[in-house]
């Protein structure tokens, strides 16, 4: 809790509808966000039951700096992941963080089962349970809009919820925070799912006086000017994330068709600029952050005969256009708002629909499945078929689809095609083929996402291939994102945020910390993360990557498969040695 | 209030007013509001003290005496004078006066101009007016 010497954190059980409050002065070092979140997930977390029981926790946290400085604007959520089977992390943006935050609450943390659908609404003074049984079955946008008209605080709420994907256990179904954000990767939605739990809503509307407003105010406006007036942050206000793809596609690092390609031929029509130029209608931005590297996109539908259009809005940023674009040869923007869309609507991960169904479509060309049971001809471009296929994950349809809604991972078990299902310990892959440092990244991360240890920029910026330097600036990077994840930072601002600067934030707000002891606290926190994965059972050794991997050339070449296991090897000896260190 | 299309709801404007009148982190503490009427399509607009010339309804209403014209429009809040009645809160007819429940006073802007300093898009504007008074 800002300016106190504890973290509150609330408990919610949704089986007993009893709540409680504690303040937590053992979590103050680990400052908030992923620090505390690991620390509640150890202690709740219950290794000998089913990862969907009812007892398993979802935790939220923000960090210790959380809103009250520019681009500080994420909320964790840890959790048991349906998809991987081992750690489940998963940050988003949105008036989340502000609202817990001017609710009270640093952490909350659910866990029980109801006995029929709800909502929870959370205040600075209530925490209610509501009825939700008319609410289940609706996407995502539509239980919005309804909690939007019947929950008070406009302005200062938030409200997250997750679309029928998660209702119906999909293990990579996202929870969407309003409207525009997301806790996209990891099946957190399937976790709300399984406790009955469609959404929550949250004011914040706390009194809360600046303790010391000349040192705050000094730092707040040194790092608004550097995120507002120089070049470090403008690319993301600009076009966007979507940016990358043309550099990324030149460089030949852009899957395609279920990376079977490095480059794709259509790339110049799904590209930032081609979005920029005839869908962004409008940028919004997380609340306190004055960059806004939200992009919406408009396209126009036809209805009916007879001239009947509507226009849909949808937001849309690189990884989509990768998963939803190039990686399944959908080649206009158009196309791939649609199925932006229809994926919102489920409430799915964006990146891993795509992937799965990049398996899904060359799995069907190479006859290991039928079109009987694909029941839509899955083609690379085939969008209206994409878009029911979608449909049929999210609802379960048959047989095929429920396999193929655990993953691509657990549909090439069945079905075969493992060479080609693109994962990394079983969460699939994102929309980099970079070269080593992106494959060994994604398969030591912590929770096997790109942005884990940022590997894919590593491989950008790493002049020449050296094994050891490698992993040492995988290692490093992990350990220091989870130092910037206890604040929580989005990361885009992390070249704003160095080590100076968040000293000078922290002890403007009362923390008397050193840069040491940030140090420490990375990688107190990746220990923490470490042995709630053996928990979990995970075995590093027990994972194989797809060759794919090894037969489609990345940007920095072919890679070597000896190499990549190598390189993994050497990493782990590393995590050995940290795990062996005392806390 | 210039150009709101540009508006992206980062709501900086809200959090420096708070802190830089108010020394707190709320944005209820704000005189400056920014909404949304939500969804992907809404617009954001702001709501903000628009310093009324001449006549100053909110001032009018104030029975206590707490409401001075300030030269150039709007108003002075002399908070010791406030018996937090809300009478400038209901005669505002663009809603610009908000309540401070904690302190049980309304929330007057001063024009001090920090919202359109801080704000990133140029939607906000300051304006130099002639005294009116």
């Amino acid at each position: 809790m800002i300016y106190e010497k504890y973290i509150r954190v609330l408990y919610i059980d949704l089986t007993t509808r009893k709540i409680r409050v504690e303040h937590r002065e053992d979590l103050y070092s680990y400052l908030g966000g992923v620090g505390v979140a690991s620390k509640l997930l150890e202690e709740n977390i219950k290794p000998g039951l089913d990862v969907l029981d009812p007892e398993q926790p979802i935790i939220f946290a923000i960090g210790a700096a959380s809103t009250i400085f520019p681009v500080i604007t994420k909320t964790v959520a840890m959790f048991w992941s349906p998809l991987t089977g081992e750690l489940g992390e998963s940050y988003a943006g949105g008036r989340m963080a502000m609202t817990l935050f001017l609710a009270g609450y640093d952490a909350v943390v659910i866990t029980g089962k109801s006995d029929k659908p709800i909502y929870i609404a959370i205040s600075r003074n209530n925490v209610e349970f509501k009825d939700a049984r008319a609410l289940w079955g609706m996407d995502s946008d539509e239980v919005g809009r309804v909690i939007r008209e019947r929950e008070p605080g406009g302005g200062k709420r938030s409200i997250i919820r997750i679309g029928p994907a998660g209702e119906n256990l999909v293990k990579y179904a996202s929870v969407c925070v309003d409207t525009y954000r997301h806790f996209g990767r990891l099946g957190l939605g399937a976790v709300m799912g399984s406790k009955k739990l469609k959404a929550i809503s949250i004011v914040g509307d706390r009194n809360v006086p600046i303790k010391n407003f000349k040192e705050y105010f000094k730092v707040y406006q040194e790092i608004y000017k550097r995120v507002t007036d120089t070049e470090i942050m403008s690319k993301y206000h600009d076009a966007g994330t979507p940016i990358n793809i043309e550099p990324l596609n030149a460089a030949g690092a852009l899957p395609t068709k279920n990376l079977r390609q490095n480059v794709f031929e259509h790339g110049d029509k799904i590209s930032g600029e081609a979005f920029a130029r005839q869908n962004l209608v409008r940028k919004m931005a997380c609340t306190g952050c004055p960059v806004g590297c939200i992009h919406i996109g408009q396209f126009r539908r036809e209805f009916d005969k007879g001239h009947e259009y509507e226009a849909v809005s949808v937001s849309y940023d690189y990884e989509l256009l990768f998963a939803l674009g190039s990686f399944i040869g959908v080649k206009s923007s158009d196309e791939v708002l649609e199925l932006i869309e229809i994926v919102e609507h489920m409430g799915l991960d964006a990146m891993s629909t795509g992937v799965v169904l990049g398996w899904a479509t060359e799995a069907l060309a190479k006859n290991l499945i039928t079109q009987e049971q694909t029941i839509v001809p899955l083609a690379f471009g085939n969008t209206k078929a994409y878009i029911e296929a979608i449909k049929h994950i999210a609802m379960k349809t048959n047989d095929f689809y429920a396999i193929l809604a655990e993953g691509a991972d657990k549909a090439s078990d069945v079905y075969g095609g493992k060479d080609f299902a693109m994962t990394f310990a079983k969460n699939e892959m994102a929309g980099y083929h970079t070269g080593y440092g992106q494959v060994v990244g994604q398969t030591v991360g912590a929770r096997h996402s790109h942005l884990c240890n940022g590997g894919y920029s590593i491989d950008q910026s790493m002049k020449e291939f050296d094994k050891e330097k490698l992993v040492n600036a995988l290692f490093n990077e992990e350990k220091e994102r989870c130092m910037l994840n206890s604040l929580i930072i989005c990361l885009f601002a992390r070249k704003v945020y160095d080590r100076k600067t968040i000293l000078a934030v922290l002890n403007s707000i009362g923390y008397d910390i050193t840069d040491e002891e940030l140090t420490a606290l990375g990688e107190r926190i990746y220990r923490t993360k470490l042995r709630i994965k053996q928990m979990m059972g995970f075995d590093p050794k027990s994972v194989k990557l797809p060759k794919r991997l090894f037969e489609t050339p990345s940007m920095s070449g072919k890679l070597d498969e000896q190499v990549t296991y190598e390189l993994i090897d050497m990493y782990y000896k590393k995590v050995e040695e940290l795990m062996a260190k005392a806390d | 209030m210039t150009g709101m299309n540009k508006c992206i709801g980062c709501f900086t404007c809200m959090f420096v007013c708070a802190g830089v009148n108010r020394h707190n982190h709320s944005l209820s503490k704000s005189a400056i509001r920014v909404r949304t009427s939500g969804g992907l399509q809404g617009k954001f607009v702001s709501i903000v003290c628009l310093a009324c010339k001449d006549e100053r309804a909110c001032a009018e209403a104030c029975p206590s005496g707490a409401l001075e014209k300030r030269p150039g429009g709007g108003v002075i809040f002399k908070f010791e004078k406030c018996i937090g009645c809300r009478k400038c809160e209901a005669a505002c007819i663009v809603g610009a006066v908000h309540f401070d429940e904690d302190e049980n006073k309304p929330i007057i802007c001063k024009h001090c101009g920090v919202c359109a300093r801080f704000c990133p898009h140029d939607c906000l504007e300051m304006e130099e007016r002639p005294d009116d008074l």
